[in-house]
């Protein structure tokens, strides 16, 4: 495997030549936010809180699907950055209905500890309040739009890990919504086999085990990392 | 309300020896909230007892008989979102006599479960929900003029009504985040507890 050389902060980092600068940082114990990221699935550069600055480079970059080159000098906890960072957190919290202290996820929640992260004290922006639905028709879990952050984990967990495909992304700009199959309740989607990726790969609260009440939802975040190795590795127990 | 009187603002200060700084003057209210965050403000237990020392407690629900907003308040923490129209009308009173306007919990920082109402229904179908279609006796209207106040549009977080110099986010905020930033403010310091919503 070739290797590459760059400097993350500074620091004289050698990485091999496909990986991300996510991979790169993380690899090297230098922490960059993210939300959208999961080990274990593909990455799509969504939620951007990884955006770093690239020296020569005139924008900002996504950490999770920019590769490293060789001699990159890679800038990931400016004051540019972390004031961008806290804005798109707040934009998150306007835009949907985040209630964290009768969330299930309360505590276990990967929004509420970057609010806590960024250092983010109240929204700048004015909340919106839409209004958003609930969907409690699948027998064992259930789906809280209001607490949905479109990362797209739960969908990339089921078409990549599961092959089943149950979750898609419909509609535009504040009427984007998480779907089930075509549209339809999650309990009469047929192609779900109720495995419980999903729940386990979302950030906030809106998958959830039923029966969970406020505060007592946790995740077993790692089983979908053993099961990504297990099938490339064949690494069959953790 | 307003036929009640205060004792004369200003009155109630200590005379402050030469050598002490005088005392600020500290209040609390309580807006569309439950209250749970001057539950937790009690529970700064002994700490209170350090506040005294820096802060003259004017007007408070837990800390203060005093049933009108005095004048020159330096420092006053709000919780609660606005939710009616007394909220509105009071978070105006409070802002223009307070130096310092401090959001004071998640109902005061983002509308919490105060604004619970707002996506889904107008204030009539949140009264009907509430007050006919769930009430075991007697369904009805709270109707009382000049002394129920009605509900605003949209349950609002504190700034979005008035401008706010700090907020202080939590369910409620935890004794020692409160003394935190009540600490970085009367000795300048930086506040050392993290902040957490929820």
């Amino acid at each position: 495997m070739a290797v590459v050389t760059l400097t993350i902060d500074g620091v004289a980092i050698a990485a091999e030549a496909n990986a991300s600068i996510l991979q790169a940082a993380r690899s090297a114990g230098i922490a960059i936010p993210t939300l959208c990221h999961l080990e274990g699935v593909s990455d799509v550069g969504g939620c951007r809180l990884c955006v770093v600055e690239v020296a020569g480079i005139n924008k900002l970059l996504p950490a999770c699907v920019t590769q490293v080159a060789e001699g990159m000098a890679v800038q990931t906890n400016t004051p540019t950055l972390q004031s961008y960072r806290r804005t798109l957190v707040e934009l998150l919290f306007a835009e949907g209905n985040h209630v964290c202290s009768v969330c299930v996820a309360n505590n276990h929640c990967e929004l509420q500890d970057m609010a806590t992260t960024v250092g983010m004290d109240h929204s700048h922006f004015a909340y919106q309040f839409p209004k958003r639905d609930v969907d409690v028709s699948h027998e064992k879990f259930g789906l809280d739009r209001n607490r949905c952050i479109y990362c797209t984990r739960c969908i990339r967990v089921c078409d990549e890990i599961e092959g089943a495909r149950v979750w898609d992304i419909a509609f535009r700009g504040e009427r984007v919504k998480l779907i089930a199959g075509l549209d339809q309740s999650w309990g009469d989607v047929e192609a779900c086999t109720s495995c419980g990726k999903c729940v386990d790969a979302c950030p906030t609260g809106a998958l959830f085990k039923k029966g969970s009440t406020v505060a007592e939802m946790t995740r077993d975040r790692d089983r979908l990392q053993f099961l990504q190795s297990a099938r490339e590795e064949h690494q069959w127990t953790r | 309300m307003d036929t009640l009187t205060n004792p004369a603002p200003g009155a109630v200060v200590e005379t402050e020896g030469a050598d002490r700084p005088k005392k600020l003057r500290f209040a609390t209210v309580w807006l569309g909230g439950c209250s749970g965050c001057h539950m937790s403000f009690l529970d700064l237990d002994e700490w209170l007892f350090e506040l005294a020392k820096y802060a003259e407690v004017v007007f408070s629900p837990v800390g203060s008989d005093a049933k009108i907003f005095p004048d020159q308040v330096d420092i006053c923490l709000a919780e609660g979102a606005v939710a009616n129209e007394e909220n509105l009308e009071f978070i105006q009173k409070v802002r223009s006599r307070s130096k310092l306007l401090i959001s004071f919990g998640d109902c005061a920082v983002n509308g919490n479960v105060t604004a619970m109402r707002n996506p889904s229904a107008t204030v009539e179908e949140i009264l009907d929900r509430c007050y006919l279609e769930l009430a075991d006796l007697s369904p009805q209207y709270p109707r009382e003029p000049g002394i129920v106040p009605p509900l605003i549009k949209q349950a609002l977080p504190v700034h979005q009504v008035v401008p706010v110099d700090v907020f202080l986010p939590g369910c409620p905020p935890s004794a020692a985040q409160i003394q935190s930033a009540l600490e970085s403010l009367f000795t300048g310091e930086a506040q050392t507890a993290k902040l957490k919503f929820g």
